[in-house]
């Protein structure tokens, strides 16, 4: 339904589809990327990697493989309860990927994020298979690829949450950078390394299991605006995070209303979109990597 | 006072160190030298607690090695480790302020600034300060790097290879950027170094390992000989004198 700006002042629908749907679906856009990029940021200093973000390393499949645990096996349990398991199932997920890449030489950059890959798609593929033997493709789908036509007002409050969790991070930002000298520096500085890789990749799980129990996964946002943000202004995460956050927020937005735009009346969603420009960025950042070899 | 006794470690199964006790007093510079794999280098990361010591006792002045807190230790003692490799972009400036971190826990205050621009000057990098890493040569990022340790204002400051990578004219202003922290700072360092004859031209003593254990140990005069080329080193080198300091002829 068509909303005029006259309309909304005068006409209760309008005012009813604006503050039940519009308004959230702009907020969720809002939400969920500023929480990616931040959970991107963290991740590729807890990775101490650039290429890699949460949504394509294992966290977004394991998110989704706690969603299919949940309906599975816990079919009447709550939305919050079914985040929860999510929320677990990626904070296992992606502390399997760090303790994966820690033997890979720092100087070979570009093996992280092909491990990191290759993790993601393998645990994708476990997700894959019992959502077929159980008959769950359909949700499947709705899981993998985050879009936003379902949103509602009170269909997407989780995603304050999301963004809650990520804006904590930047009252530890400071040391999550310490954590970018490498573990001996960061412990020769006194900074308890357990305790603070501990509480960013619990940042990172509770946004992704949000992120994905309410829209689905949404690629790419993780992964390009931190490295666009590191080449401007460099990763102190004090003085980056917000700038992070906000980029993310603006790239999901536009992506939404893009997706909305390009086919009308059909929707494309926005993982789609931002997938693919994503990935084109990918691409020419590694080709013009100048630095580390 | 850096004490240690009866101290052995073990990488698996391999016995790296043998039953090492030593005692550096407070001031000057210490040299930690050996041929590859003499345990100089774990010997070093055990006294900065980055591998937990499993038998023995170190203690650094009065806190004791394993029982004192990590944030105690960092306010008495810095490490610059042998891999100085930073994944995240940063720059010279935000490196050297993360000397301060142990003091004041993410909340810097005016006195900490001062103290990083101070850094910044006594080693040649406000010009640089707004670089990034990535961006400087070499010898600026490894200059950033001990600016950084020596921003953390401790009384002991522990080295790995610094002059790593670094060209004859880096190495040399790295070395008296160190001696003057030890003479006018009254800074205690312990330096591993690989060439004798930096260890020699610019330590008060020198302490030599071999196998994991202590083959020789005192001014480079009296460590520095013949028998020790061939002995800890295994090679038959010469050395000559010059103003009383020994040196290799390569």
């Amino acid at each position: 339904m068509p909303v005029s700006l006259s309309g909304f002042l005068t006409d209760p629908a309008s005012q009813q589809v604006l503050i039940v749907s519009r308004l959230p679906r702009t907020l969720a856009a809002l939400l969920a990327g500023a929480a990616l990029a931040v959970t991107g940021q963290i991740m590729q200093i807890l990775a101490r990697n650039r290429f890699v973000e949460p949504m394509t390393a294992g966290a977004g499949q394991s998110a989704a493989l706690g969603i299919l645990i949940a309906s599975v096996f816990f079919p009447a349990s709550a939305i919050w309860a079914k985040m929860g398991i999510s929320a677990l199932t990626t904070l296992i997920g992606s502390a399997g990927l760090l303790l994966l890449i820690r033997p890979l030489p720092p100087t070979q950059p570009l093996l992280v994020p092909l491990v990191a890959l290759v993790y993601g798609g393998v645990i994708g593929a476990v997700v894959t298979f019992f959502a077929y033997q159980g008959d769950m493709m359909q949700f499947l789908g709705s899981w993998l690829t985050g879009e936003l036509s379902g949103v509602l007002q009170g269909r997407y409050e989780l995603l304050w949450g999301a963004a809650a969790a990520a804006g904590v991070t930047w009252l530890i930002a400071d040391r999550i950078t310490v954590l970018s000298l490498g573990q001996d520096a960061a412990k020769g500085l006194g900074l308890n390394v357990a305790l603070v890789s501990g509480l960013g990749l619990a940042a990172i799980s509770v946004t992704t299991a949000m992120v994905v129990v309410t829209l689905g996964a949404i690629p790419f946002v993780g992964l390009v605006i931190p490295n666009i943000i590191a080449r401007r202004m460099g990763d102190n995460l004090r003085r980056a995070l917000p700038v992070a956050a906000l980029s993310g927020a603006g790239l999901v937005l536009v992506g939404d209303m893009l997706g909305r735009v390009l086919r009308a009346p059909f929707e494309i969603p926005v993982a789609s979109l931002v997938g693919i420009a994503g990935a084109v960025v990918f691409l020419a950042l590694l080709y013009s990597e100048p630095r580390r070899g | 006072m850096i004490r240690l006794s009866g101290v052995n470690h073990f990488i698996g199964g391999t016995q790296i160190l043998h039953d090492i006790s030593l005692e550096l007093p407070k001031g000057g510079i210490t040299a930690l030298i050996g041929p590859n794999g003499a345990g100089k280098s774990t010997l070093l990361s055990l006294i900065a607690r980055l591998t937990p010591l499993k038998q023995g006792e170190i203690t650094v002045d009065t806190l004791k090695i394993g029982a004192c807190a990590d944030r105690d230790l960092a306010k008495v003692l810095a490490i610059m480790a042998q891999s100085t490799h930073v994944s995240a972009r940063l720059r010279v400036r935000e490196l050297v302020s993360f000397g301060r971190y142990p003091w004041h826990r993410g909340r810097p205050t005016a006195a900490d600034d001062a103290l990083i621009e101070a850094a910044l000057a006594r080693f040649e990098l406000l010009e640089i300060g707004d670089r990034f890493l990535d961006e400087v040569s070499g010898g600026q990022r490894q200059r950033a790097f001990v600016a950084m340790a020596f921003a953390q204002d401790t009384d002991y400051l522990l080295l790995d290879e610094p002059l790593n990578n670094l060209d004859i004219a880096g190495a040399r202003g790295l070395m008296r950027l160190l001696r003057e922290m030890a003479d006018n700072d009254g800074k205690t360092i312990l330096i591993v170094l690989h060439d004798i004859n930096y260890a020699a031209a610019f330590a008060d003593r020198i302490v030599a390992l071999k196998q994991g254990r202590i083959a020789a140990l005192g001014t480079p005069a009296e460590v520095v000989s013949n028998s020790l080329l061939r002995d800890v080193f295994g090679t038959d080198a010469e050395i000559s004198h010059i103003d009383g300091r020994p040196f290799v002829m390569v």
